[in-house]
């Protein structure tokens, strides 16, 4: 029976011999894979890109102190972007499934209309979840727009769900009872990052503090974004970091939501504060990458 | 030589739900006069027909040219431009003209050009783009497509995807490459588990699902027979101790979740089972049965601790946690609509069991279990209610107090539910209306339609005391209105000039309403009934055009011996026989007027020289129209001959 990393290790070897590169995780906290830059930033543009990365996501509204066997504070994605998205897609995808040791002429998959969209980040795209034998495993998504702007080149996001994944491979009711290694449960290498996480969100969180820290990465986002029009030397304008403060943004915004401090009223206006920052790093990385294409 | 036509437009997974619309469209194809046959899987749309023709045929096209007069080297011009000699000219009234023969084409060469139009046609509720952002728009990626005419292929090209004679079978037990015919096409998509006929994978569903027990939902077996290619049935359990939770709750979860059918020992008691239907063709492991338990039983585990969770806090420790739960941008939170309901409630005479269900009826909103399982919302409601021990007309009132949800459903069964349910549906008809959010033919985001719906059926079936024109004014009063004669006419087959004439008479209770329709319809079909209609449209007429609008009493010493005082005496007779009586007997002697007012008509001018004789009879003629038009206003009757 593979473990967790034994599966990892089979994805990424798998979709390595497709031509994807490997990345590793990304060093700030997001909420899914799909905010990584190597996936908001690199659809963008005309640049074929082909990459796989397993991104720790952190939902701070969906911690539990560890007592539910399926919902989770932080989960691993594995996120493989394919761009542009090629003919045999689904076929590679379901391959990927027997690559794992599942063995599909013995099991039920569906590909049930689940589209996606997320407003902070200005984007959406058409899809499905995919159903293996009644059990959510992947989100399979053709992204349409990114930041606010209609990709020129179509990409297929495959978003793995691992513990899901790797509960079902290893056929435990409970993610913490999964094996990530050969004797170590899911559980001593995690379970206390879930409860003192789902304390802190829930609990502990300064809310005022969380505010101010919100306000002052939305500050230097805009002033960043709003610096590159007078920027002499547009290669080397940094839109890397200015994105970060993207990502810090929408972190705070999900701690603030997971402590109720969010009325619905407000919620629309912060949502769109943090799109308007993103929508600003995406049209400043199309148009470096216009500039860096001229500089040949 | 007539030929037979296939195209299967090969696509990534459909969604369920948009399929038939798709269908419906497709069946509209123009294809040389032949009935296109549709059918569809997730995975392809399918037209077949038969009998179309190999060619267009030869047309003549006249075209006309310069007069004769003009001269030979005019001629030589018109001939020249059209690209013919002089010599194939004719001549007809005095000018030149070209008869010119066009010649038919080949139906496979028109389609190759049309088909890719139709295709991309297709009207969809979303569509995307999968090669470049200019690329065409689909429902899903097209992968491969099918188009032949007999024997041959019908070429053109979709998004680089050229037309051919080779489909794909099943996702995983059939192939990817299979060449057919327009013969061979269904029997070898079937040996590579691929069922075209949704007809056929429906029955196969509900046969194997018959067999297994299982509670058959309309819905789900439409959702099912397109989202699989190749269906079989199979049955898993559950641990019994969760038949605890309300059967509402697990059935929820079963349909709308997990897509399972449910299994019933009797009528709404849960067997602790469930019927799955897979995309493939036999689960000879256990393997898909038993991950489908797993996943159910994960499913039930969080509704059970959302269950114990949400008892911690009572529903009416959560009103004032409405405050954060909007209910629209300008309308407020859900706290302020609470408050508006309980008023509403107050107002239309609710009790206090119903002033209190609607203080509760919101607070649902706020559980676990609502979030996860919005469908369930009132339900959870009422559900809660009942297990912190609120009187029963609370809980009931709670729980059906989004009813009726559709036309099927029924309305809530108790009188503290109706009123419940009409002041939150009237709430927010009112709240839209007043900030303009008006539905539209295409565009009704909150549902109002359904609401208003709502209104008029609890109005109407619950016998319910209320004026609509004291509940509504203005735009919102037509929209109900409008609703009113849907549901008359659409819903319990009233004429539609029945219900004009009956709304068109006054403002009264639905339950009137009701009662004077069912009276007009029963009197209808009488001899005197329509002919008098039409005099009264007559009168109607002839009040009009004499601009009359006098009213008072008319002087029995103006009216002349005959006919027009008959009419009178029989007029007051029935005045005085109508006071009081049901309905249907009041209309029944108003009827009995007609051979009086056609003698009228026929022996009497009401245009009289004398003014004072005139001005009596308008009197008369008015005090009739005016009486009698207080069940119905007969004027809108049209004639049985004349109906649309």
């Amino acid at each position: 029976m593979d473990s967790f990393q034994d599966t990892v290790f089979k994805l990424k070897r798998y979709w390595a011999e497709r031509g994807t590169i490997i990345q590793e995780p990304y060093d700030v906290e997001v909420g899914a894979g799909t905010m990584c830059p190597e996936t908001f930033l690199r659809v963008l543009g005309p640049k074929p890109y082909r990459v796989a990365y397993v991104q720790p996501s952190r939902r701070p509204a969906d911690g539990r102190y560890g007592d539910n066997p399926n919902r989770l504070y932080k989960h691993q994605q594995l996120q493989v972007i394919l761009k542009p998205s090629p003919e045999d897609v689904m076929d590679q995808y379901l391959s990927s499934l027997e690559a794992v040791g599942i063995d599909l002429a013995k099991h039920d998959i569906k590909f049930e209309e689940d589209n996606w969209e997320s407003p902070t980040l200005g984007a959406w795209g058409i899809g499905w979840q995919v159903m293996l034998d009644g059990l959510e495993i992947t989100q399979f998504t053709y992204f349409q727009q990114c930041g606010g702007v209609d990709l020129e080149l179509v990409p297929a996001e495959l978003t793995y769900g691992l513990e899901r994944l790797s509960a079902f491979l290893q056929g435990v009711e409970s993610v913490y009872d999964i094996d990530w290694a050969p004797g170590v449960k899911y559980s001593e290498v995690r379970l206390a990052e879930e409860v003192q996480f789902s304390v802190y969100s829930f609990e502990k969180a300064d809310v005022e503090r969380l505010w101010r820290l919100f306000g002052e990465h939305e500050a230097e986002g805009r002033r960043l974004i709003a610096s590159y029009d007078k920027c002499a030397d547009k290669r080397r304008f940094p839109v890397l970091p200015a994105y970060e403060q993207v990502l810090k943004c929408s972190h705070l915004f999900n701690l603030l939501d997971s402590r109720g401090a969010i009325s619905v009223t407000e919620r629309v206006g912060v949502i769109k504060r943090v799109r308007d920052l993103a929508v600003g790093t995406a049209r400043i990385w199309l148009d470096q990458d216009g500039a860096r294409q001229e500089a040949g | 030589m007539s030929l037979d036509f296939l195209l299967e437009i090969g696509s990534e997974e459909i969604p369920s739900w948009m399929i038939p619309g798709a269908l419906e469209q497709l069946r509209r194809m123009d294809l040389f006069g032949a009935a296109p046959k549709v059918d569809a899987t997730p995975r392809r749309l399918v037209v077949e027909a038969s009998g179309l023709p190999q060619r267009t045929p030869d047309q003549e096209q006249v075209v006309k040219g310069p007069p004769v007069s003009a001269g030979e080297e005019a001629a030589a011009g018109f001939a020249r431009k059209q690209q013919a000699s002089v010599a194939d000219l004719q001549r007809a009234g005095g000018y030149y003209e070209l008869h010119k023969r066009i010649p038919g084409r080949p139906v496979r060469e028109i389609l190759g050009e049309r088909l890719p139009g139709a295709i991309l046609g297709i009207q969809w509720p979303k569509t995307m783009y999968w090669t470049t952002k200019d690329g065409p728009r689909f429902i899903r990626p097209i992968r491969w497509i099918v188009a032949l005419l007999g024997d041959e292929v019908i070429p053109f090209e979709i998004a680089g995807i050229k037309s051919g004679n080779v489909t794909r079978g099943h996702r995983r037990l059939g192939s990817s490459s299979i060449p057919v015919t327009i013969a061979n096409y269904e029997n070898e998509l079937r040996k590579n588990f691929v069922i075209v006929s949704a007809n056929e994978r429906r029955q196969r569903i509900e046969k194997d699902a018959a067999a297994l027990q299982a509670k058959l939902d309309p819905d789900l077996l439409e959702t099912l027979t397109y989202i699989t290619e190749y269906p079989t049935a199979i049955r898993g359990d559950f641990d019994p101790t969760y038949l605890d939770l309300p059967a509402e709750v697990l059935t929820t979860v079963m349909h709308r979740h997990q897509k399972y059918f449910s299994v019933e020992t009797a009528p709404h008691t849960l067997a602790p089972h469930f019927i799955s239907v897979m995309n493939t063709n036999g689960d000879p492991e256990g393997l898909v049965r038993q991950g489908n338990e797993r996943v159910l039983r994960a499913r039930f585990n969080d509704a059970r601790f959302f269950w114990n969770f949400d008892q911690k806090k009572k529903l009416a420790d959560r009103v004032q946690d409405l405050a954060h739960v909007t209910f629209q941008a300008k309308l407020g939170s859900y706290l302020e609509k609470t408050n508006r309901i309980v008023a509403l409630v107050t107002e239309l005479g609710g009790n206090e069991h119903a002033q209190r269900a609607a203080l509760l009826s919101k607070c649902d909103l706020t559980t676990e279990m609502v979030k996860e399982f919005t469908d369930l919302q009132g339900i959870v409601g009422g559900l809660y209610a009942e297990a912190q021990d609120e009187p029963e007309p609370v809980w009931r009132a709670i729980y059906e107090h989004y009813k009726p949800v559709s036309m099927e459903d029924s309305i809530p069964s108790t009188r503290e539910g109706q009123i419940v349910a009409l002041a939150d549906k009237l709430d927010t008809l009112r709240g839209c209306f007043g900030i303009g959010l008006v539905p539209t033919s295409s565009k009704d985001p909150f549902a109002l339609r359904r609401s208003a719906q709502g209104v008029v059926r609890i109005l109407v079936e619950a016998r319910l005391d209320y004026r609509l024109c004291d509940l509504a004014s203005g735009d919102l009063s037509e929209f109900l209105t409008e609703r009113v004669e849907y549901y008359f006419r659409e819903v319990r087959g009233f004429k539609y000039d029945e219900v004009n004439a009956v709304l068109a008479s006054g403002c009264g209770t639905l339950a009137d309403v009701e009662a004077r329709l069912t009276a007009l319809a029963q009197v209808r079909p009488t001899e005197n009934f329509e002919p008098l209609a039409a005099s009264f449209k007559r009168i109607q007429n002839i009040l009009k055009q004499a601009d009359f609008h006098g009213a008072g009493a008319v002087d029995p010493a103006l009216l002349e011996e005959g006919p027009e005082s008959d009419l009178y005496h029989d007029y007051q007779r029935v005045r005085a026989a109508a006071q009081g009586a049901s309905y249907r007997s009041a209309l029944e002697s108003i009827a009995s007027l007609r051979p009086r007012v056609d003698k009228f008509f026929d022996k009497v001018l009401v245009n009289a020289p004398d003014p004072k004789i005139r001005a009596n009879r308008l009197t008369l003629l008015n005090n009739l129209l005016t009486e009698f038009s207080t069940i119905a206003d007969f004027s809108e009757i049209v004639p049985s001959g004349d109906q649309k």
